[in-house]
């Protein structure tokens, strides 16, 4: 078991260096630099801001330097925002992203566990139908077709809820419920579909034989395996949730990660992609070992097979 | 966006009950009767090919060009000379979204046919000579896969002029990997099985072993899990274009018009709620296909 985590870390850690460098190049090598948007730059000017940030140093050099920096923890500079480091500019918007993350998340789960038990254990009757439906409807409407409609229907028409922003709490109703219903449609077809496999094996005839309660049955005996599903979806599911929320940030304008991100991106602000992409590339590793952990515990096969 | 693991071995399945078995009576028909009994997925085939003889036909019968502007119309609910209305700036919208479908569509088909070949081609190869090799390929994919690769996509259609031709690749490059996990397993359980062995043993060359006898074995999995990614790959692409990264205006693709449709949404409702529909609609059934193959083809995939 230790050896299976200490291989997959050091797997992550391998990616997460590739990562890295084919970013760090990605960006350098694409036309336009962070200071041709701005206007009146002189050549010296530039050459100032060149030397300033580094950026007239050969890019090995460059490279070598940001992987040192980055070795302590810095992510660098901003190029953009004048005086403010990567690293504030990510602990000052990954809140928001997170909390908006940890609601959907919660929403998904509850949600998608719910309807997907439900509907096994009242297989092929109308709650089954009803709440598969919900399923297939939930991932074949993306949601920025769902936010969009819902904005115009409660928000706009009904006047329930702000069509925008993220001030009190009920600004995090519409993006939340969005985000969530997202997710829960996949979640509640996965423990649909695992809890039916295992509510056809003997070890739960056994504890039915046993006098357990179906309620027992479900959440006791059949939901540990039948989730095994669910828990390896999570992982890029989470890693989604938290941080990929783009579309929902830009219908709802919430000042997130992801916005920030495709700012970056179109500034060409180096050291923020950058810096951004590692936090996501971090994230999404960590869960995936995360996830890895989690379905060895949970299921002795994949225990004895690695 | 759905993950897909390797699916499990696939273990005995009461056999379906036929009668017995006329001559000429393949597998593959088997599966058509298999699938024509299921009505969502007969549904979804059905509108699937209502949708696509609209975009391809369509805009030649239309009186309307995608980018016919008529400013003095500016913004028209739907009437009889525009059936669905028109955009600000007086354009057809009928129009606008059945050729945003062909683009939509010929996207979602291109990628997924990038992701085919690629994923098919490097699961057979890693599956079938096994061994050192077979370990670094699948480690590489392991790895690739903790990758955040929608991530990657929005850098590179940011970075490199939003070109269309760089969106399938963009996509392709991404989706291969399930596929060719899906393949190597497939490959690594067939090439054991008996018929194989008999195959090798009349003398048969390895090319002959791999495109006559394996690859015939693993299409079921192969066009299922196919038909599973095209709504993936479709979603991909309108959700770049909903961000601004994807297809470029004056052009339409799905993903643009419902982006333009959720900023104009508050006066002109009509503009989200159609092209939003036929999307979702065509998600939809490319999904209750995918599901009505899996069951028909018999596969078994962890996905539900």
């Amino acid at each position: 078991m230790l050896r299976f985590i200490t291989s997959r870390f050091l797997q992550s850690l391998l990616a997460l260096f590739l990562v890295i460098t084919a970013t760090f190049f990605m960006v350098r090598f694409v036309p336009g630099g962070p200071f041709t948007a701005e206007k009146a730059v002189t050549p010296e000017i530039l050459r100032n801001l060149e030397a300033h940030y580094g950026l007239d140093k050969p890019l090995g050099q460059q490279y070598l330097d940001y992987l040192g920096s980055l070795a302590r923890g810095d992510l660098g500079p901003s190029f953009k925002y004048p005086n403010r480091t990567v690293n504030e500019i990510i602990f000052d918007k990954v809140p928001v992203s997170a909390e908006l993350g940890s609601i959907s998340l919660a929403v998904a789960l509850v949600l998608g566990i719910g309807l997907g038990t439900l509907a096994a254990i009242r297989r092929n009757t109308w709650v089954d139908y009803v709440a598969s439906s919900f399923g297939m409807i939930g991932i074949s409407i993306p949601t920025f077709v769902v936010g969009p409609l819902l904005v115009l229907a409660l928000a706009i028409h009904l006047g329930w809820f702000n069509a925008s922003g993220w001030y009190g709490p009920a600004d995090r109703v519409l993006p939340a419920l969005v985000l969530g219903i997202a997710y829960a449609a996949p979640i509640s077809r996965l423990t649909r579909g695992g809890l039916l496999e295992v509510l056809n094996q003997d070890f739960i005839r056994t504890a039915r034989a046993k006098g357990a309660s179906e309620f027992r049955v479900v959440t006791r005996h059949a939901l540990r395996g039948g989730l095994l599903p669910v828990v390896s979806f999570l992982g890029p599911a989470v890693a989604g949730i938290l941080t990929g929320s783009f579309v929902i940030e830009t219908i709802f304008q919430i000042p997130g990660i992801g916005r920030e991100f495709v700012n970056s991106a179109f500034n060409r602000d180096y050291t923020l992609v950058l810096g951004t992409v590692i936090l996501y590339a971090v994230l999404i590793m960590a869960l995936n070992l995360a996830v890895d952990i989690a379905q060895a515990w949970m299921n002795p096969k994949v225990r004895l097979e690695s | 966006m759905t993950s897909f693991t390797s699916p499990a071995p696939a273990a005995p399945r009461p056999a379906p009950v036929d009668e017995p078995v006329e001559q000429g009576n393949s597998l593959w028909h088997d599966a058509w009767l298999r699938l024509r009994k299921n009505k969502l997925a007969t549904f979804g085939l059905a509108s699937l090919a209502v949708i696509a003889f609209a975009c391809l036909l369509g805009p030649l019968l239309s009186p309307y060009g995608y980018e016919e502007q008529n400013l003095d119309l500016g913004a028209s609910a739907p009437s009889g000379a525009h059936w669905l209305g028109t955009d600000t700036l007086g354009r057809d919208l009928l129009v606008r979204l059945l050729f945003g479908g062909r683009i939509s569509l010929a996207v979602g088909l291109a990628a997924t046919f990038v992701a085919l070949t690629i994923g098919v081609v490097y699961g057979a190869v890693a599956g079938f000579f096994g061994g050192k090799l077979d370990a670094l390929m699948m480690r590489s994919v392991d790895i690739m896969y903790s990758m955040p690769f929608p991530i990657f996509v929005i850098l590179l259609m940011v970075l490199f002029g939003r070109n269309i031709i760089l969106l399938f690749v963009a996509i392709g490059a991404v989706e291969w990997l399930t596929m060719a996990r899906i393949v190597r397993g497939q490959v690594m359980s067939i090439k054991k099985m008996e018929f194989i062995e008999a195959a090798r043993s009349l003398g048969l060359g390895r090319r002959r072993i791999i495109f006559r006898h394996i690859l015939p074995n693993m299409l079921g999995p192969i066009i299922v899990y196919t038909t599973l990614t095209i709504p993936g790959v479709m979603l991909l692409e309108a959700f770049l274009s909903f961000l601004g990264l994807g297809v470029q205006p004056p052009m339409s693709s799905w993903g643009v018009l419902i982006k333009d449709g959720a900023e104009k949404m508050e006066e002109f409702p009509w503009l989200l709620v159609f092209p939003g529909t036929v999307f979702s609609l065509t998600l939809f059934s490319l999904n209750f296909l995918g599901d009505g193959l899996r069951d028909a083809l018999d596969v078994r995939s962890s996905k539900d």
